[in-house]
Formats: structure tokens, sequence, C-alpha cells
């Protein structure tokens, strides 16, 4: 009999939607770090570097940002693997589609796994871009994080790329923090309409909040 | 009325099934769904053909045999069992498509026939409670509070058709194993295995290749019964809380 949480159907939920929460909390922080720059260069380069200095005397300097990094990379594992893993099953447990089809569930709910996968590519381009500055363009200056975003929403397609990925975050959101919430045992009737107001809310704050910062380099607010 | 149906046929589980197209005429509004079907089957065996195989019983929605994806709906566009829905659902000149339920741990036997003893074999693995038999015992020897019987009553309302699994994109079982959970899992009769109860069903529930719950809610929307979606939070609930128990004992 299948006992271990990782061997679990239901145990594999619970792991993404743990997993989900973690990277969800941390969006949020990241979120708010990004309207920094609407208070201009100054502010926002030193906000990046107090990242690096986070938890100074205590913490080596830059280790509170390794250990976040850390926790990230093994959410983004766990989340991404259980997703797999009951993806096939699901799959597996559905060969044969109905010959008379249906529109079934919400556009978010439908969504799920593509979402899941854009936000996926996102991530390494992101990184790639405005981390190690690999994909960057414009010559990518270490220091200088002001700078980089706006090089990097002067692009078009940094535009593009960007807008997409956080439009598919809002509906991924949209689902999964009630579905997290479900698969946690904390959904109830009582709480259901709260539960779903509170995952609109999420969503569309940090959909709007996120690409609030392209909108203001493209239109000239934030130069 | 008169109805053109495309029927789902399939001679064995080993053969390959396609979709066949039936006229029938005379079909009246007051007839049930399964009433229809058999017009259809008195006239396939009169013409020495072989009548379409269904799952059928009780035909007072009670039983929870009777199956059928009607026009991509499991039970068809009421909420109710496919025996309780009645031709004035539809109308004169309708094209209605039937299919069986599609799950893979559901295979088809024959036509729209398909074999759900992946069901039995979830409650073999705990939907029992373990008393010794006898005469019945005095009801109010074991005080439930009415909140709780209210609870356990409405999940003990799934009759385990599989309309859930049918209608769920992953082919999932979830909110049948939960309703069969919840319904003992509240009551103090069910208390003793509350723990090996959830973690044997849910693992029986895995081992017979059903899918994993993605919330769409599709289920609930199914269900005859009105199971609601949130019993499925309820049994996620349970098997944490037993994940979290069961190994101190």
């Amino acid at each position: 009999m299948t006992r271990t949480m990782w061997d679990s159907s239901v145990g594999k939920k619970t792991v993404m939607a743990v997993s989900g929460l973690i990277m969800l909390a941390y969006l949020v922080v990241h979120m708010l770090g990004n309207l920094k720059i609407f208070f201009g260069s100054d502010e926002f380069n030193d906000y990046a570097h107090w990242l690096r200095t986070l938890g100074e005397p205590f913490l080596h300097y830059e280790w509170a940002l390794w250990i976040i990094r850390v926790v990230l990379v093994a959410a983004v594992v766990a989340h991404a693997t259980s997703a797999y893993q009951l993806s096939r099953r699901d799959i597996r447990a559905r060969p044969t589609k109905y010959v008379h089809k249906k529109p079934r569930a919400s556009y978010a709910t439908r969504t799920m796994r593509w979402g899941g996968i854009i936000l996926g590519l996102f991530i390494v381009w992101h990184i790639l871009d405005l981390t190690t500055g690999t994909v960057h363009p414009d010559g990518f200056q270490t220091g200088h994080p002001y700078q980089n975003v706006i090089d990097t929403f002067s692009t078009w397609y940094g535009n593009v790329i960007y807008i997409v990925a956080m439009l598919a975050l809002g509906l991924h959101v949209r689902h999964g923090f009630w579905s997290a919430a479900q698969t946690l045992g904390v959904g109830s009737r009582a709480r259901d309409r709260a539960l779903k107001v509170t995952a609109n809310v999420l969503a569309l704050v940090l959909t709007v909040g996120f690409v609030s910062v392209p909108v203001a380099v493209m239109t000239g607010v934030v130069s | 009325m008169k109805l053109t149906l495309r029927v789902w046929r399939q001679k064995n589980a080993d053969a390959d099934g396609a979709m066949s197209t039936y006229e029938v005429d005379g079909i009246s509004a007051d007839m049930s769904f399964l009433e229809m079907l058999d017009t259809l089957n008195e006239e396939l065996i009169l013409k020495g053909e072989d009548p379409v195989a269904f799952d059928h019983d009780c035909r007072e929605g009670i039983c929870g045999a009777c199956s059928l994806v009607i026009n991509g709906d499991a039970h068809g566009p009421e909420r109710t069992t496919t025996c309780q829905l009645h031709m004035r659902s539809f109308e004169d000149g309708d094209t209605i498509d039937i299919e069986p339920w599609r799950a893979s741990a559901f295979p088809v036997v024959k036509d729209l026939v398909v074999d759900r003893s992946a069901f039995d074999r979830i409650i073999q693995a705990g939907g029992y409670i373990t008393a010794p038999t006898g005469a019945a015992p005095e009801a109010h020897a074991t005080p439930v509070p009415k909140p709780d019987a209210d609870f356990a009553f409405e999940h003990a309302e799934c009759i385990g058709c599989g309309a859930c699994v049918a209608a769920c994109p992953n082919g999932a079982a979830m909110l049948f194993t939960s309703a069969k959970i919840n319904h003992l899992n509240v009551l103090p009769q069910g208390a003793p295995e509350r723990e090996t109860r959830v973690l044997d069903m849910v693992g029986q529930m895995d081992e017979e290749g059903f899918g994993g719950c993605t919330l769409t809610g599709e289920c609930a929307t199914a269900c005859p019964k009105g199971i609601p979606l949130v019993s499925i939070t309820s049994m996620n609930k349970e098997w944490l809380r037993a994940t979290r128990t069961s190994g101190k004992r």
C-alpha cells in the first residue's frame, strides 16, 4: 500500500501546494520590491544592494540571498517534478477522449499546465537576463539593476516575454492559490468565497504590480 | 419525437469501437432515456442486429448502475441519473451522442458497459466499519451530533455510479473516494479506523490508476447526488491528519 507523501497522488498535490505557496510568498515580496523603481535609480539600486547585505552582520555578505535562492530552486524543482508526475498520471487515467466535446472548466483551470511551462521558461530567461546578464541586451552592468531593467524593457521582445509571462502568472495564481487551500484541507463551504476572492486579488495585484514596470519604461515614466 | 442517435459500439473489451448512427421514431417525451434505448434495442433485435449493451438496474435513481455520457455530459443534461432523465429534456429532431464512461480504470466491457469493480476494491480497502454483527444495536446508544449526522448523510448519498470519474478530465475518483471516507470518518462508529481508512482507500484509488485532482469541479457538477466539491477538501484534510498521526501508533 502506498503510504508515504511522495507515493500518493494526494501527497504529491501537497508538495505542489506547499512549494507553490513558498513561491507565491516570494513573488509578493519581489513585486513590492520592484515598485521601488518608481522612486528613481538611487533608491532602486540601494535597495538591490541592501538585498545582498540582508542579515548582516549575523550572516555573511549575500548569504541571505543565497539561502533564498536555494529555497526557491528547491520549491521550483519540487513543484515542477510533482506537476510532471501528476500530469502523466492524469493523462494515463483518461486515454480516450469523448467524441462529443464540451468546453470545460474556467480558462485559468484549463491553462494550469501550459501556464506552468511558460512560467518555467520565463524564469530561465529572466535569470539569464537580469541576474547573470547572459542574454541581456546592450551590455549588462553588475551593480546597476536600474539601468539593466530599462535596457530590457527598451526591447520589444523583452516587453512581450515579460508581459505574457505575467499574465500567465495571474491565471496560474488565480486557480493555484485556491487549489492549494483545498489540497491542504483548509477550504470549507463557509470559507470558499473568501479564498476565491483572495486568489483573485493576489492574481490581480501581482500581475498589475509586475506589469507596471515595463509599462512605465515604455511610456517613459521610468527612464 | 424522432431522434438521431450516435452510439458507441464496441464488441468486447479488446475490440476497437466506433460511433454508429441510428434513427428512432415514435419517442414520447414522457419516456425515460433508458426506455428510449429499449425502443431502439427492440427494433435492432427485430432486424436481427446486436442490441446496444448498457448498464441499468433499479431505474429509480438509487442503485448507481446506469451510466452513459450523453452529449458530453455524464448522466446527460439534467442533474440526475440517466434512468431518471426523461426525453422531455430533448427536442424533436435532435442528434444525441451516447458514449460510455471514459477512464482507464473503467475499461469498456461492451458498447456502453464499463467495468466499475475498481470502486468495489476502493470500498474493500476501508469503506466499512469493523463492528460485531448481531441484532441491531439501540439507536441512541451512540449519540451523534446533528451537524455530524447531516454531514455523514450528505456523503452517504453517493451511489457509486462513477459519473465523477467520467466527468473528470483526469479520470480521478477523488469525489467518490472522499464521499465514502467522509461518510464514515465523521461518525463515532467510524472513528477506530479513521486513519487507516483514509490512507488505505486513497492508496487503493491510486493503485487502480485513477488520475489526480486538479480541482476543475467537473465531478461535483456531474454528480447526480450533489456530493459537493469541498468533500475532496475534507478528504485531503483527513489524509494529512492521518499521515501525521498514523506513524505514532
